[in-house]
C-alpha cells in the first residue's frame, strides 16, 4: 500500500514536472531566441536562427551600432531613478493609507475605500489631457517627477486595495496588545503591521513596478527629452530608426531585456522570501 | 477633499480629533486626487464639448458627441466592432490565462517539488517585459521573413498550419490574445500560489484525516478556500483587458490591421484623439468613447463588487 502510494506520488511528481517545464520552456524561448540572435552575423540570423552563435557566425556589430548611436546607459538610469522613487512612494502612502482604511472606523470611510478603489478601473491615461495641463502649469515637463508622480497615482489604488486585504488578516488582538503596551498608532503601523504584511508588500511592489518600468505612454507625452527618456521609450525610438537593421534591433531588444532580468533576479529571491517567511506562518 | 472635512467634523462631535488617521490618509488621498481624479473629470467634461468646423470654437453641444458616437453609421459600426473584439479578447484571458495560472499555481504548491524556484522565475519573466519587447520579438518570430514559427511548427509535424497569424483577419485577434495570455500568466499564478500557500496546515491535515487527499482535495478544499483571490484575478483581468492599448500598437499599429480585425477599445479612443492618416484628431469625440470605456469598466466593476464579492465567503484562516 505505502509503495504504491509512493509510487504513485512519484508519477504525479513527474507529470508536473513535465508540465511545469513546458510552460517554462514557451516562456523563456522568445526572449532566448532574441539574446542568441543579438549576437550573429545577418546571414545566420536568417539562416539558423535556431543555432547558438559560433565563432564563424558571431558579430556584435548589433551592439556597437546600439552603443554608439544610443544613450542607453543614461535611459536606464533614467527609468531606474523613476521605477525607484515610485515604488518607494507607492508602498508608503499606500500602506498608510491601507492601514487608515482597514483599522479605524470613522465616517465615509467606506466610501473612501471605494473612492480609492476608483482608481483601479480607469486608467489614468484617460486623463493624460488634464495632467499635460497641469505638468505644464508645474513646470514639471521633461522631469523625472512629472514621471514619478504620475506613476504613484497610478500605482496607490492598487496598492491600497491589496494592502487592505492584507491588513484585515492582522491579528486585532496583537494591535490590541499594543495598545495596551502603549504603543503609539504610528508604531503599531511600523513596528506591528508592517512587519506582517511585507510578503503582500513584495506583491504590490513587483505588481506596481511591471507597468511603471515598461510604460511608453507617459514618457512619450510628459517627458521626451533626451535627458529624460526611459529605457522603454528609447528601445522604441530606436527601433523606429533602425528598422532595417535586424542587428541593431535585436541587439537594442536584448540591452531593453538584460536589465530586467537582472533585475528581477534580484528582486524575485526577495519576493520568494517574503512569500514564504510571512504566508506560510 | 469634501470626505476628509466631513471625517472631521464627525469625529469632532463624538471624540477627540484622530489626527493619525488624517496623516496615515493625507499623502495617497492628494496625491491620487490632484493627477488621477482631477485631470479624468476634466476629460469627461471635455466630452460635452466640441470644436465648430469653420470658426474653431469650442462651446458646449451636451450630448451631441454621444449621440454620434451610438447612432451614426460613420461612428457605431467600428465602436461596436472594437467593443465585440474587446469581449472577445476578455474570454480568451478568462478562458485560457486564469485556468493555466491555477494549474500551474497548483504544480508548484505539491510540496516536494525541486525547481520550483526556476519553474516560478520562467514563467513569471515575460509579465516584466515592455510591450515594445513583447510585440517587436513575436512579430518577428510569427513573421513569414523569418520563418522561426514555420520551423518550430514543421519539426513537430504541423508545417502545413502555419499562417501568418498576425496578417490574417480570421487569426490575428486571437494570436494577439494569446500572446497577451503569454506575457500576464505568471500574474495569476502568482497571486494564486500565494494563496495557496496561505491555507494553513491545520485545514490539509483535517482533509487528510477524513480521507480527502490528492485531485479530490484540490478542487473539495483549496480551489474554494482561494475563490476570494480568483475573484479578484477576474476583475483585473477585465480591467486591464478594457484598457489594453499597447500591445495592438506596437504589433498591428494604431491602425489595428488587418481592417481593423484586432481593433480594441483602446486603439479606437488613440485613434480619434490623436487622428489617422487623413483625419484630423478629435479629442472631444475622444474624450466621449473615453468616457463610454470609464462606464463600460465601472460597470463590470460594479458587477464584481455587489454580486460577486459578497457571494463568496470568506473563510478567517
Amino acid at each position: 500500500m505505502a509503495i504504491s502510494r509512493a509510487r504513485r506520488n512519484r508519477m504525479a511528481e513527474l507529470g508536473a514536472h513535465v508540465i511545469l517545464l513546458t510552460f517554462a520552456v514557451i516562456a523563456l524561448f522568445p526572449v532566448l531566441l532574441i539574446l542568441i540572435n543579438s549576437l550573429k552575423t545577418k546571414k545566420a540570423i536568417f539562416r539558423k536562427p535556431l543555432e547558438l552563435p559560433t565563432s564563424e557566425t558571431l558579430d556584435l556589430v548589433g551592439y556597437s551600432t546600439v552603443l554608439q548611436q544610443g544613450n542607453f546607459p543614461l535611459y536606464f538610469w533614467n527609468s531606474l531613478f523613476v521605477t525607484g522613487a515610485s515604488l518607494c512612494l507607492i508602498l508608503l502612502f499606500g500602506a498608510m493609507a491601507a492601514f487608515a482604511l482597514s483599522e479605524y472606523k470613522f465616517r465615509g470611510n467606506r466610501l473612501m475605500g471605494l473612492y480609492m478603489a476608483l482608481g483601479i478601473m480607469i486608467p489614468i491615461r484617460l486623463g493624460t489631457v488634464g495632467i499635460l495641463r497641469l505638468m505644464v502649469a508645474t513646470d514639471l515637463v521633461n522631469t523625472h517627477w512629472a514621471l514619478i508622480l504620475v506613476y504613484t497615482a497610478q500605482g496607490l489604488p492598487l496598492a491600497i486595495f491589496i494592502l487592505s486585504e492584507f491588513m484585515s488578516i492582522v491579528s486585532s488582538d496583537l494591535k490590541s496588545a499594543g495598545r495596551i503596551d502603549g504603543l503609539s498608532e504610528y508604531s503599531i503601523f511600523l513596528r506591528l503591521v508592517l512587519p506582517l504584511i511585507r510578503p503582500a508588500m513584495a506583491t504590490v511592489a513587483v505588481f506596481s513596478m511591471i507597468p511603471i518600468w515598461n510604460d511608453l505612454w507617459f514618457p512619450l507625452v510628459l517627458a521626451p527629452a533626451e535627458h529624460t527618456k526611459t529605457l522603454t521609450l528609447g528601445a522604441q525610438v530606436f527601433v523606429g530608426q533602425y528598422s532595417n537593421n535586424w542587428n541593431a534591433i535585436l541587439a537594442a531588444m536584448a540591452l531593453a531585456v538584460i536589465p530586467v532580468l537582472i533585475l528581477y533576479t534580484l528582486f524575485s529571491r526577495q519576493l520568494i522570501r517574503g512569500l514564504t517567511s510571512g504566508a506560510v506562518k | 477633499m469634501e470626505l476628509e472635512q466631513d471625517l472631521m467634523v464627525s469625529e469632532r462631535k463624538k471624540k477627540p480629533l484622530r489626527w493619525h488617521v488624517l496623516v496615515f490618509l493625507a499623502p495617497a488621498v492628494i496625491i491620487y486626487t490632484m493627477i488621477m481624479i482631477l485631470p479624468l473629470a476634466e476629460t469627461l467634461r471635455f466630452s460635452f464639448f466640441q470644436r465648430d468646423t469653420t470658426t474653431q470654437v469650442i462651446s458646449f453641444v451636451g450630448l451631441e458627441n454621444y449621440i454620434k458616437l451610438f447612432f451614426d453609421p460613420y461612428w457605431v459600426k467600428p465602436f461596436l466592432n472594437s467593443l465585440w473584439n474587446n469581449c472577445y479578447f476578455f474570454l480568451i484571458h478568462m478562458l485560457v490565462q486564469n485556468p493555466i495560472g491555477v494549474l500551474i499555481a497548483a504544480l508548484l504548491s505539491m510540496v516536494h517539488l525541486p525547481g520550483k524556484k526556476f519553474y516560478r522565475t520562467a514563467i513569471f519573466m515575460p509579465t516584466l517585459l515592455s510591450f515594445v519587447v513583447v510585440g517587436f520579438v513575436w512579430k518577428l518570430m510569427l513573421s513569414p521573413l523569418w520563418g522561426v514559427s514555420k520551423g518550430l511548427m514543421k519539426s513537430v509535424g504541423v508545417g502545413s498550419w502555419y499562417l501568418p497569424f498576425l496578417g490574417k483577419e480570421e487569426t490575428a485577434l486571437t494570436t494577439l490574445s494569446l500572446i497577451s495570455v503569454w506575457q500576464f500568466i505568471g500574474i495569476p499564478m502568482m497571486l494564486i500560489y500565494a494563496a495557496l500557500l496561505s491555507i494553513p496546515d491545520e485545514v490539509i491535515e483535517a482533509a487528510e484525516c477524513d480521507g480527502v487527499t490528492g485531485i479530490s482535495q484540490f478542487f473539495k478544499i483549496k480551489l474554494v478556500l482561494i475563490l476570494p483571490t480568483i475573484g479578484i484575478i477576474s476583475i483585473l483581468t477585465f480591467v486591464g483587458n478594457f484598457n489594453a492599448f499597447d500591445l495592438i500598437y506596437t504589433t498591428q499599429g494604431p491602425l489595428a490591421g488587418p481592417n481593423f480585425s484586432t481593433d480594441l477599445l483602446g486603439t479606437i479612443l488613440y485613434r480619434t484623439f490623436y487622428g489617422q492618416q487623413l483625419q484630423p484628431g478629435d479629442p472631444n469625440m475622444g474624450a466621449a468613447i473615453a468616457t463610454v470605456m470609464f462606464f463600460i469598466i465601472l460597470m463590470g466593476v460594479a458587477v464584481y463588487l455587489f454580486f460577486i464579492q459578497r457571494k463568496l465567503t470568506r473563510y478567517e484562516m
